[in-house]
């Protein structure tokens, strides 16, 4: 017995110590290690489905396009394009590129990526890219893409993870399982996953950009839970948090070794309204467009920022945030208006108390924030119920049709239409509520096919507009890009999609 | 001895079916739908979903999926992650030996903790000592494990840099750094148990002290250290090593937890995250491998308990 309680005390008081500081645990000095909100998916760009996924992408495989800061499309395995027509778009490649395994990259292996993503079974990329008719090869630095439609959107899928040029031998040999070996064009190369633990990327020596890469290694370490991400921020053990909460920003400020980096994001929460989907839309608020509109005036969203996030979020009236190319500027977010809001519940014809049952994601600041709201509509008649429902069942119930409001994130794109086409256009997934007007539709189809800027925010502007009246959806906030990371850590350039990428960045001297 | 133990081998198998019937009517009653999860971002496309909900065989009935599992599980493969497209295997392979590290060192710090706690208390029975220890057992049962885990991260971790705060090193790559992910979770995760052994050891120790024998032992001279260790804590422990087993078992489910608040990459973790991913073949292996686990150390605890008194070896 005392052996057992000598033995406990030397784990405790003299083997602990000793291994002090916990940094000592990280690998080289040129290592950049950054934690991740959760675990990836499998890293395979065809298959994969999740928001962090691109994170480590970003680390280990070229695009042929890219996103600058200011959200413009610029060019990375490609070196520019040309439109010969509204069908046909010309991509010329940059020489010179090697895949990690030293295969070269070439218009035959953009070609075979995308056929790829087109053909295999269980690819998540064939909804982006199926306008696809047919590709040429014009030259080894040279590819034709025909499409079946103008897409005004599809530059934009290059940008993404149909952009990912994956190297064709070993895509070929490994087939389903490539994403437990990838290999693509990029600045680091995979070499080893633990699930849940780590991913590690080492210096791909031969990458075409090698001058911009200041690492050997790179560690993507994820942790779900917000508070251990911080403690491991503060002890050292992690370089960067590519997420930080709002309620920790003050002790990473407070902190002398560590800063914020803060900018916009794309991603934006709402209140989608059953109006279409299934018995459950039979509900007042589900049947009226004004109650809907009255509760979208009942809530204060500046207030509800405050409170819940700090103050650092965007209040907003649309998807595309105020710093995407296709924001409306004459669509603001609704101020808080009880008496406009009363006369809207009046104008129903339904006697308050209007009851509404709202579904949200279990997480405490979703939880507070739904709280928020529920109080602030209550002065207008509605008595909100709050359903809190684990993410994965919430999304069941949602497409089943089971709720009359669901609060929900998406992480935004840059292109405008992957803001809003499947959530707003009838029959697509994210239409949660079954929203339906074909107005809409036609108007969301012209503008996947209108060839400026321009033109298409001009047509988004006409869709926000009717989606005002008709409130199929309340936009609450957009939140920020909130990056936690070691002030020794230089030359990061955020981007508002959120994906940190690796080029320029370096510790100093 | 034999016979029943055969016996009980024998009825490993019904209960191994049972449960993983049980697990895959339960995960298939469970709300969410595997092929939305799966797609992601791409789920706003109900053509990606369909297409990944044939390929998983999700279209297929329930009872034609679970036969399905059930041929492939008689033949050494327990499928693969829909997630991660690891084989199940491998990914247990990985995670268990991290789950059991942690469980070992938890159950050390348990009966480090709460056995001489319980045996102190009861030879000192209404002093400060006794009072004290009741205390250690208050505590234990009484703090959440999620709270004294931050609350140690922040204490041991951040204010006083002596431990990193979550991770995981492997006992072969490097056994000091191991011990440094792992003391404060399996101190966190023992530290329930141990107040549950306090209780029990105190209980079974205060029985012990009082019977004749004890009296017998005094009367013939025995010191009291060798009268309390040797007469009383020997027959004391034979329900304490009972209780030590069963909860060997609950270290396993326990661990769920601490390996979230500490992200230890350990079996709990594993099935925490294929579970709020809907990603079957992860969550039926692992129940698989568990389950055993969990049979075979209620076996070894009644092997332990014959062992411990050799009244029960007649069989």
């Amino acid at each position: 017995m005392r052996a057992m309680v000598f033995a406990a005390a030397m784990l405790l008081g003299f083997v602990a110590p000793t291994l002090a500081p916990a940094p000592a645990l990280a690998a080289g000095p040129t290592t950049l290690r950054i934690g991740l909100r959760e675990d990836p998916d499998i890293l395979d760009p065809t298959l994969s489905g999740s928001y962090v996924g691109r994170i480590v992408y970003a680390g280990m495989c070229d695009k042929l396009f890219d996103y600058d800061p200011k959200l413009d499309i610029v060019p990375q395995l490609a070196t520019s394009y040309s439109w010969k027509d509204p069908t046909h778009l010309i991509l010329h490649l940059r020489a010179g590129v090697l895949f990690q395994d030293g295969e070269k990259m070439d218009a035959d292996s953009v070609k075979y990526t995308l056929n790829r993503d087109l053909t295999m079974p269980r690819s998540l990329r064939k909804g982006q890219i199926n306008d696809i008719a047919a590709m040429n090869v014009i030259d080894p630095l040279t590819l034709e893409i025909v499409l079946k439609q103008p897409n005004s959107a599809f530059l934009a899928q290059l940008a993404g993870r149909p952009g990912i040029v994956l190297a064709p031998k070993a895509a070929e040999q490994e087939g389903d399982k490539f994403g437990l070996h990838p290999v693509c064009a990029g600045p680091f190369r995979f070499v080893q996953r633990i699930p849940q633990q780590k991913i590690v990327l080492e210096r791909f020596k031969r990458y075409w950009n090698a001058k911009a890469i200041h690492f050997d290694r790179l560690e993507y370490i994820p942790i779900v839970n917000s508070a251990v991400t911080l403690a491991n921020l503060q002890a050292g053990a992690l370089d960067m948090a590519e997420y930080v909460v709002p309620t920790d920003v003050a002790a990473v400020e407070k902190d002398p070794k560590l800063r914020i980096a803060m900018d916009t994001s794309l991603a934006n929460y709402g209140i989608t309204f059953n109006v279409g989907n299934g018995p459950e839309a039979k509900s007042p608020i589900g049947e009226s467009a004004d109650l809907r509109r009255a509760f979208d005036l009942s809530i204060d969203r500046n207030a509800l920022i405050h409170v819940v996030f700090n103050g650092l979020y965007t209040p907003i009236g649309q998807a595309n945030p105020p710093s995407s190319k296709f924001f409306v500027p004459s669509v603001q977010p609704t101020k808080r208006d009880i008496a406009a809001a009363k006369k809207l519940v009046a104008a129903s014809g339904i006697k308050p108390p209007i009851d509404v049952t709202l579904m949200v994601s279990n997480s405490p600041d979703i939880l507070q924030a739904a709280q928020v709201i529920q109080a602030m509509v209550q002065p207008a008649g509605f008595n909100v119920k709050i359903q809190a429902t684990e993410f994965a069942s919430s999304l069941a119930a949602a497409r089943a049709g089971h709720f009359q409001a669901y609060m929900i994130q998406w992480s935004g794109r840059a292109d405008a239409d992957g803001n809003m086409y499947s959530f707003l256009h009838s029959g697509y997934g994210f239409n949660y509520g079954h929203y339906s007007n074909p107005e809409v539709d036609k108007l969301l189809d012209q503008a996947r096919i209108a060839q400026t800027v321009p033109e298409r925010v001009a047509i988004y502007a006409k869709i926000w507009k009717i989606e005002q009246q008709d409130m199929p959806v309340s936009y609450l906030w957009s939140p920020k890009n909130i990056v936690g990371l070691k002030k020794s850590l230089l030359g990061f350039k955020q981007v508002p999609d959120g994906i940190i990428r690796v080029q320029g960045m370096h510790f100093a001297k | 001895m034999q016979a029943p133990i055969g016996a009980r081998l024998l009825h490993l198998v019904p209960t191994i079916l049972l449960v993983t019937i049980i697990v895959f009517a339960l995960q298939h009653l469970m709300p969410g739908d595997p092929a939305v999860m799966m797609a992601g971002e791409a789920a706003g496309d109900p053509h990606v979903v369909a297409q990944i909900r044939a390929q998983m065989m999700l279209d297929q009935p329930v009872w034609w999926q679970y036969l399905h599992w059930l041929d492939e599980v008689l033949q050494g493969n327990l499928g693969y992650s829909w997630r991660l497209t690891s084989p199940v295997l491998v990914l247990i392979a990985q995670k268990l030996p991290v789950t059991l590290q942690l469980a070992a060192m938890a159950f050390f710090f348990a009966v480090a903790i709460g056995v001489p706690a319980g045996v102190v208390s009861a030879v000192k029975q209404g002093t400060a000592w006794d009072w004290a220890a009741n205390a250690i057992g208050l505590f234990g049962l009484s703090i959440p494990t999620f709270w004294l885990g931050i609350v140690l991260i922040l204490l041991v971790s951040v204010d006083l840099g002596w431990l990193p705060p979550s991770g995981y090193v492997p006992l072969t790559q490097d056994p000091l750094r191991s011990l440094a992910t792992t003391i404060m979770p399996s101190f966190v995760l023992g530290n329930a148990i141990a107040a549950i052994l306090m209780r029990h050891t105190r209980s079974a120790m205060l029985t012990a002290l009082s019977q004749d024998y004890v009296r017998t032992a005094r009367a013939k001279g025995l010191t009291e250290q060798r009268v309390v260790i040797r007469h009383a804590l020997r027959n004391a422990l034979i329900p304490v090593v009972t209780l030590g087993g069963l909860q060997l078992g609950t270290l396993l489910s326990g661990a769920v937890l601490t390996e979230q608040v500490f992200d230890v990459p350990g079996i709990g973790k594993l099935v925490v995250d294929a579970v709020f991913n809907r990603d079957y073949p992860v969550i039926q292996g692992v129940v698989l491998v568990t389950g055993l686990l969990y049979i075979l150390i209620n076996l070894a605890t009644d092997i332990l308990y014959a062992v411990i008194n050799p009244r029960l070896r007649g069989g």
